[in-house]
């Protein structure tokens, strides 16, 4: 990338990063909410105990750290001011979340306990594979089975001497089963996921955190949410502060779109080994229920064989080569190939951008990294742009109720009464109301000025549209 | 090269599989006790081989069950266990390489075990290459870790032979007169060499190999290989067998974009002279034809046809001429392809057979890809010209396997020294070619063949990545003046800047160079202190690791020659130096 290039992106950030910062230190007095809210956290961590405990630090432990912190430099961020007291606030104070403790979690709670901070809490659902462990480096074949989070906390914990990292794989829980307060306590959180949905989720929960006063949004309420997400060689690292710059929502077309094919390809016109393996999953399992009422398990190697055969059988009745078990596993699960180097590079880079926002030590990414090794080695750094429209309150992404919801739940208010219009979730609810998405408003009993409620996974927002008939 | 049968993991120290008689230690990590480790691993090595293919399943998908093997049968050599260090071997140890060897002989700091996941703090005082080796060797059971506790000069100045074993040594925070020395023994002895640094915020790396070659580079957007501006025999007949204006409606709307291109653009060719539709004016019209051929109802409305649809938009790729990409034209050009002796590397071999083919039964063209995107058709329709294109594909490969075989007789080589699997990879993969080749350090580093052009060049915008890659060759130059690194400590900071300045202005004065550095670098680089973050380094550890993967399997493309990694901007550049 050319040096004009950079040149641009460094004068744009220092435009909204100024009003960012994150260390108590440095807070000016306009900000005496958030000063207000990490005091809070502050006096709550010397409570909880331990976390002011230097005594595990040995000689020389934070050199390379500190060097960071406490020298001035040509290229920090306007508001950095060398001092000591930044590594005290990463060591005790600054409160990260990470969510995910996979190919790229694993990496990031390594990165960011070596960084200086000590206060992680870490969410993941899920629990080890054998088939994590090509890249999640916290995990060995005895943790097979057992929760993500725990494992990897406790991990770092152990060769880390000080760290704190919190796991919340009890009852496997989602991020969506956490509320705002739960969100409100963390100074940045990082996202290593591989759905989208969640992400949507996540930047929605954030969105839904900021506070506006007079229509100018609050800096203080701002949580900043650093994202990355790889495939095979290819990664991205982003920096977004909701409300400021672009979000998941704004720049949902930067993502692959998911490849499905067409049910009458799979069903009469087969091609590919692909289309008999959806045959046999879509089609042939719940009809001959090969294993009783279970849905399939893409983790049970039963179940797979069983594709696998019907596959082969497809195959072989059209003369379609290359069904293999591996690629039918591939197909059922979704499988996306994964390698350990770009997760480091990409946990790598997102890490390297929460120590810039938590120190202010340099102006952070503006906005969006790619990645890229299978040719070389190519990264390419850009400003994604915000998409928004603005309603009487304020700013909205565009993406936020104009499109791309997943499965939307409709409900509105007739006669006093909460209605379901339309909810696809639930499948008795589905059934129910399947007929009301061919009525017209009117047969509905929709009138002007009605408010619907539109709820969906990608958000924890329910966004309310009021109906305005025009002719 | 040697390979992990793991009975050897279990025998101490004093390995036969490296040189003799040499004074230095090698060992192997893990229990003292000898005999659990025979059962443990005899235990774990019959799981292991089980759930293998579940354990690598998502890289498996990358780079196949033979990049794999290519991979465990490779040694890895790391010298130096700094964070980088480890970093890059981590994400080589949990792939699974056969065996890393780490060279080092300086004792773990508090300093070093602050910044690296693979060091602890009661390693202290300890040797790193050891204290490192048993931490990541704990990683992956099926990786064999051995440390060698000595510099890298000492082995230099007794064996330098001790190199030469290793499938690619990776060089790891190496002052420059270190780099250089080993640099030069690597290149003369054709063992890839990687060098890493991380400095404060600045990544560097720097491959010298002499000559890489890679036959399945796995480009991301290839162009198909159709050959619809000039079809072979067998697709023509089958181009012929189709009748598109006497078909059924449900035929006519399953008839694969290829064949409707086809059947179209022999009636433009009829239409215009033989010449193809070659600007936008004539693809449009060519649109149009194509067009036009959509079944329409009784009432004159078109019908809804999306195999003519997908034909209307596939006109610019089906129309691209078939021909041999520039680059494989190059290295039919080639020194290596001219002359095939008994020495001569099978690609070169197999590469030299395609280009006979080419002059000859190939007409001018590469042998038939033979794969064809899905497209829009029924089964019966798509798999049959499928089978064209796939058994044209393997007549090309015989007729490449011939050739082959021709060579190597001609040098007094088994003709089957060559399979034919290894032909058919070859053939399909013969418009994606590449083959890298580094200068050598010693000729970026002397005055007379310094890239000269490339760094004043880069530095026409003064904030280009050279500049760092500049810094850093400053920052070499003041280590050999100083014995030891700018800004290290805080009261240093400000009296080394100046310093830094006279080795920067040296630097330049010594190639010559009539660049301007802005004093911020210098003041920059001095306030890095050679701290060596945890961030950067393991971002430069997951990028060397996939090059090193790349050198190693002979898959994808690697870097050449040097990177640069800028944790402040989060950019990179790659130069020619």
């Amino acid at each position: 990338m050319d040096g004009k290039y950079n040149f641009t992106i460094l004068k744009s950030t220092q435009f909204f990063i100024n009003t960012t910062c994150l260390n108590p230190i440095f807070l000016s007095s306009s900000r005496e909410k958030k000063r207000r809210r990490i005091e809070d956290l502050t006096e709550k961590m010397a409570v909880d105990g331990g976390h002011r405990d230097s005594g595990c630090d040995w000689d020389g432990r934070w050199n390379h750290v500190r060097k960071f912190l406490e020298r001035p430099g040509p290229f920090t961020h306007p508001d950095f001011e060398p001092s000591t007291e930044s590594l005290q606030f990463l060591l005790e104070t600054c409160k990260i979340l990470v969510i995910g403790a996979g190919g790229l979690g694993c990496e990031l709670l390594k990165n960011l306990a070596l960084s200086g901070f000590r206060l992680i809490h870490v969410v993941d659902m899920d629990t080890i594979d054998v088939s994590n462990l090509n890249r999640q480096f916290l995990f060995r074949p005895k943790d097979v089975g057992r929760p993500k989070a725990e494992v990897a906390a406790d991990f770092i914990n152990s060769r880390i001497p000080g760290c704190k990292v919190v796991p919340y794989p009890f009852h496997f829980k989602k991020i969506q089963d956490f509320d705002e307060s739960f969100y409100r306590q963390f100074h940045i959180i990082v996202c290593g996921l591989d759905s989208i949905i969640a992400r949507r989720w996540m930047n929605g929960m954030l969105i839904s955190l900021l506070s506006y006063e007079d229509g100018v949004l609050d800096p203080s309420s701002i949580i900043p949410l650093i994202d990355g997400g790889t495939e095979g060689f290819k990664g991205n690292a982003r920096v977004i502060l909701p409300g400021m710059t672009a979000c998941i929502d704004c720049t949902l077309e930067l993502y692959p779109p998911q490849i499905n094919f067409p049910m009458c390809t799979i069903a009469s016109m087969p091609r590919l080994p692909e289309h008999c393996i959806e045959y046999a999953r879509i089609l042939q399992w719940p009809k001959e229920k090969p294993f009783g009422d279970t849905s399939l398990d893409g983790d049970n190697p039963e179940h797979i064989q069983w594709v696998f055969d019907r596959a082969q059988e497809r195959a072989a009745e059209f003369n379609i080569t290359g069904v293999t078990y591996r690629l039918t596993q591939g197909v059922v699960k979704r499988i996306i190939p994964a390698v350990a180097s770009t997760n480091a590079v990409i946990a790598a880079a997102c890490a390297t951008e929460v120590f810039k926002i938590a120190t202010s030590a340099y102006i952070p990414l503006n906005n969006y990294l790619v990645f890229n090794d299978v040719d070389g080695l190519y990264t390419y750094t850009f400003e994604a742009e915000r998409k928004r429209i603005t309603l009487p309150d304020r700013e909205y992404c565009v993406y936020m109720f104009s499109r791309q919801m997943k499965s939307p739940a409709i409900t509105t208010t007739l006669e006093g009464k909460n209605k379901t219009l339309y909810l696809q979730s639930v499948k008795s609810i589905e059934e129910r109301t399947r007929p009301n998405l061919c009525k017209t408003l009117k047969e509905l009993g929709l009138s002007d000025g009605q408010e619907l409620a539109v709820a969906d996974v990608t958000t924890p927002q329910t966004v309310l549209f009021k109906l305005n008939f025009t002719a | 090269m040697y390979k992990n049968n793991g009975e050897n993991l279990c025998r101490k120290c004093e390995s036969e599989f490296f040189t003799p008689a040499s004074f230095w230690r090698i060992c192997f990590s893990g229990s003292q006790d000898a005999s659990t480790d025979v059962n443990h691993l005899k235990e774990t090595m019959a799981a292991t081989k089980a759930s293998k293919e579940q354990k690598y399943d998502r890289q498996l998908r990358l780079w196949g069950d033979h990049g794999q093997e290519t991979l465990e049968n490779a040694h890895v050599c790391l010298i130096n266990a700094t964070a980088t260090g480890t970093e890059i071997l981590k994400n080589l140890v949990l792939p699974g390489i056969g065996a890393f060897t780490i060279v080092d002989g300086h004792t773990v700091s508090g300093e070093d075990v602050g910044n690296n996941f693979f060091l602890s703090n009661n390693s202290i005082g300890k040797n790193r290459a050891q204290a490192a080796t048993e931490l990541l060797q704990e990683l992956n059971s099926d990786v064999s870790g051995n440390f060698v506790e000595e510099s890298p000069d000492k082995l230099l100045d007794n064996d330098p032979e001790f190199f030469h074993r290793f499938t690619i040594v990776i060089g790891v925070q190496l002052p420059e007169s270190t780099c250089l020395r080993l640099g030069s023994v690597l290149w003369s002895a054709s063992v890839p060499f990687l060098v890493c640094k991380t400095y404060g915020l600045i990544g560097y790396m720097r491959l010298a190999v002499q000559e890489h070659t890679v036959i399945e580079s796995h480009p991301d957007n290839a162009l198909e290989d159709l050959r619809l501006d000039q079809p072979f025999g067998e697709f023509k007949n089958h181009i012929q067998s189709y009748d598109l204006d006497s078909m059924d409606k449900k035929d006519h709307s399953h008839t694969p974009w290829i064949i409707i291109v086809a059947k179209y653009l022999e009636k433009w060719l009829s239409e215009h002279n033989g010449q193809p539709p070659k600007n936008y004016k004539d693809k449009e019209a060519f649109r149009q034809l194509i067009r036009e051929g959509i079944l329409k109802n009784e009432n004159g409305v078109p019908e809804d046809e999306e195999n003519f649809e997908e034909a209307i938009k596939n006109v610019n790729t089906a129309l691209n001429p078939t021909k041999v990409p520039s680059a494989v034209e190059d290295l039919f050009n080639s020194e290596q392809c001219k002359n095939i002796t008994s020495q001569t590397p099978d690609f070169w071999v197999m590469l030299r057979a395609v280009k006979e083919f080419v002059h000859n039964e190939g007409n001018g063209s590469l042998p038939v890809r033979g794969t064809i995107p899905d497209m829009i058709a029924d089964s019966q329709k798509f798999i049959n010209l499928q089978n064209v294109y796939r058994e044209k594909a393997m007549q090309d490969a015989v007729a490449v396997l011939k050739h082959v075989e021709c060579l190597l007789q001609s040098v007094g080589k088994p003709p089957e020294s060559i399979s034919e699997k290894d032909i058919k990879l070859f053939c399909k993969n013969a418009s994606f070619l590449r083959v890298v080749r580094c200068r050598s350090l010693t000729e970026e580093y002397s005055v007379d063949s310094v890239n000269k052009d490339e760094i004043t060049s880069c530095m026409d915008s003064p904030d280009s990545e050279m500049v760092f890659y500049l810094m850093l060759r400053a920052v070499d130059r003041f280590y050999q003046q100083h014995s030891r690194y700018p800004g290290v400590y805080n009261y240093q900071v400000e009296e080394d800047i100046s310093k830094l300045k006279l080795c920067v202005n040296g630097l330049l004065q010594e190639y010559s160079l009539n660049v301007n550095i802005k004093d911020d670098y210098i003041h920059e680089f001095c306030r890095y202190g050679a701290a060596e973050p945890h961030t950067v380094a393991a971002f430069l550890g997951g990028s060397a690791a996939q090059e090193a993967i790349k050198i190693i399997s002979h898959q994808f493309v690697p870097f050449s020659n040097t990177f640069i990694y800028n944790a402040m901007s989060q950019t990179s550049a790659t130069l020619q130096l």
